[in-house]
């Protein structure tokens, strides 16, 4: 407990204030999950996501999911064989590099997505026209959004672990450098590896910008295409989604939690 | 020491053997390299340097000159008032409960939970922030019905704003707050109890310490996050983009329109030139961010 802390009094103050901000419009969108247009209290909406008979309506919404979990394997796979590789590489060998490395892997935080869409819209035609347009290719967008976020989380698990003298040890013993990697440094830091996996998850997940302007159907852009039909559907997925979210942080709080308590 | 032993053995050998092994080593950071250059400085360039060309190709100042056309200047204006407006909301808001925060046990479940929340709303929202906020203050809305039936308040009496500008500024507070506890948590967390208790054995009192130590300490801090919240805001685009389907007042609106009807303004490659102003904006006010950061994070030691 710090003692700079304001009274009780005061925080109690502050925290019921604000709490009031935040759960109106949640608790709001809860509410209106359960009520028809008049007024009065239903559950149809919620039936609904097993009626037959709004299949229909529901399957944009499907649809999108399922190209929001593949996304997220794809975006996934990049950071974890791709990124993961290359922060241990740069750690290990070249030292000298970490300052460009965490300035590149940083920078997207000050490229807003809108202006890379600019961009990325000449490249995915030319993507579509050599590879296809199959929605998995936003993946190599996505593994650009998801860089500062993953960066952070390994990088905490990378400076917490001595990867140099684990690495040397492997190596004396007579380990080639795939089992060092995989066996070796790999499960050392797999509390950064498995926050950077969710986290990006969460990204790909919420990521609403790059797919709706490159015109491919993922869950959000799914979502803004069923409001146009039933506005109670998307309030549904909405808090689905965000109790989804807020249990990957959850999650991460917890592993992350194991990372601080694992440093002497 | 085993460095020295082990070349004792083969010097010319192993030394031999370590420079091959660091040529191939590079080798392991091409694929991210290429990576990076696909797909972050490549679309930069592209977005930023089509702003200078016709779409035959050619060499044109004209789209950058629309930047100075008044109705791109409005919404420029736009942009920045409402990030303004509630990054400073935000900021202050945040600060508070990052103070009221001071008191939680900083590994106990209370705050696991709001650093979870507040992640999720802050990174995390988008789309889903305009759909909670239709839900509740749309026309159908929640609260909004409660207000009309109950106590006979029309808060759209005057017309539906939610879809409009006005309508963009309680759903960005709603992400620039937990933003804010995010990126200002840390340094508040940073102040030191020992300083607190110097102040008050030399006779300060509990007021007299947030004026003269406290806040001249987290100012910078403070600073910094208040422009990263106003660079949040400027380049958010799924909550606006949700809420107004239709019109562009605000500059990434502006951008989507001009991907997907080609001409605004009677000119092409508008989108370039926009993404140029937006990424200048952003550009100078992330650079601000990390001059103050810079200064804030001397007494994060």
């Amino acid at each position: 407990m710090n003692r700079l802390a304001p009274s009780r009094l005061t925080r109690w103050i502050i925290g019921a204030l604000v709490a009031a901000f935040f759960l109106i419009p949640l608790g709001s969108t809860l509410l209106y999950t359960f009520q028809m247009p008049d007024g009065s209290a239903t559950l149809a909406h919620w039936t609904s996501l097993a009626d037959p008979e709004s299949a229909a309506k529901l399957r944009p919404v499907w649809t999108g999911l399922t190209n929001s979990f593949v996304l997220a394997v794809v975006t996934v796979t990049i950071v974890l064989f791709v990124l993961a590789p290359t922060m241990i590489l740069v750690n290990l060998r070249f030292p000298r590099v970490k300052a460009l490395f965490e300035f590149v892997a940083l920078l997207p935080i000050s490229i807003p997505a809108i202006v890379l869409v600019v961009g990325l819209a000449p490249i995915y035609l030319s993507i579509a026209r050599s590879i296809g347009t199959g929605s998995w290719t936003l993946a190599f967008a996505y593994g650009i959004t998801v860089l500062p976020f993953a960066y952070r989380s390994i990088q905490a698990s990378i400076d917490a672990a001595d990867l140099k003298t684990l690495s040397e040890a492997a190596r004396s013993l007579g380990a080639g450098w795939p089992t060092v990697v995989l066996h070796v440094l790999a499960p050392n830091i797999r509390q950064g590896l498995l926050a950077g996996s969710l986290l990006s998850i969460a990204v790909v997940l919420g990521e609403f910008t790059i797919a709706s302007l490159l015109n491919r159907d993922v869950f959000q852009t799914s979502m803004l295409v069923v409001s146009k039909q039933d506005p109670y559907l998307p309030a549904i997925f909405t808090l689905l989604a965000l109790t989804l979210c807020f249990v990957l942080l959850l999650i991460i709080g917890r592993v992350g939690r194991g990372i601080r308590k694992a440093q002497p | 020491m085993t460095a020295i032993a082990s070349s004792d053995a083969g010097v010319s050998r192993s030394a031999g053997r370590r420079r091959s092994a660091r040529s191939w080593a590079w080798l392991g950071l091409v694929p991210f390299a290429v990576y990076v250059l696909l797909f972050l400085a490549l679309p930069t360039v592209l977005a930023v340097g089509s702003g200078f060309f016709a779409s035959d190709g050619t060499f044109t100042w004209d789209n950058i000159a629309a930047l100075g056309d008044p109705v791109v200047l409005k919404t420029f204006g736009n942009s920045a008032w409402l990030s303004a407006l509630t990054a400073v909301v935000g900021a202050v808001v945040g600060a508070l409960v990052c103070y009221a925060m001071l008191g939680l046990d900083a590994a106990g479940a209370m705050r696991t939970t709001v650093d979870a929340a507040a992640g999720v709303l802050a990174q995390f929202g988008g789309v889903m922030l305009a759909f909670a906020f239709i839900a509740t203050m749309g026309v159908q809305g929640v609260v909004t019905m409660f207000l009309r039936d109950m106590l006979g308040i029309d808060i759209y009496a005057n017309g539906t704003w939610l879809y409009d500008m006005p309508g963009l500024v309680l759903p960005y507070v709603f992400f620039q707050v937990p933003l804010m506890v995010i990126t200002f948590m840390p340094s508040l967390s940073a102040l030191k109890p020992q300083w607190a208790e110097a102040n008050l054995t030399l006779g300060g009192t509990r007021a007299g310490f947030w004026l003269r130590i406290g806040i001249p300490v987290l100012a910078p801090s403070f600073l910094a996050s208040l422009l990263l919240l106003f660079a949040s805001g400027f380049s958010s685009y799924a909550t606006a983009a949700a809420l107004a389907s239709q019109g562009s007042q605000i500059v990434p609106l502006q951008i989507r329109a001009a991907l997907t009807s080609e001409t605004v303004l009677g000119r092409e490659n508008l989108a370039g030139a926009l993404a140029l102003g937006m990424i200048l904006v952003v550009g100078v006010v992330m650079w601000l961010y990390s001059l103050v950061q810079r200064r804030a994070a001397r007494w994060q030691s």
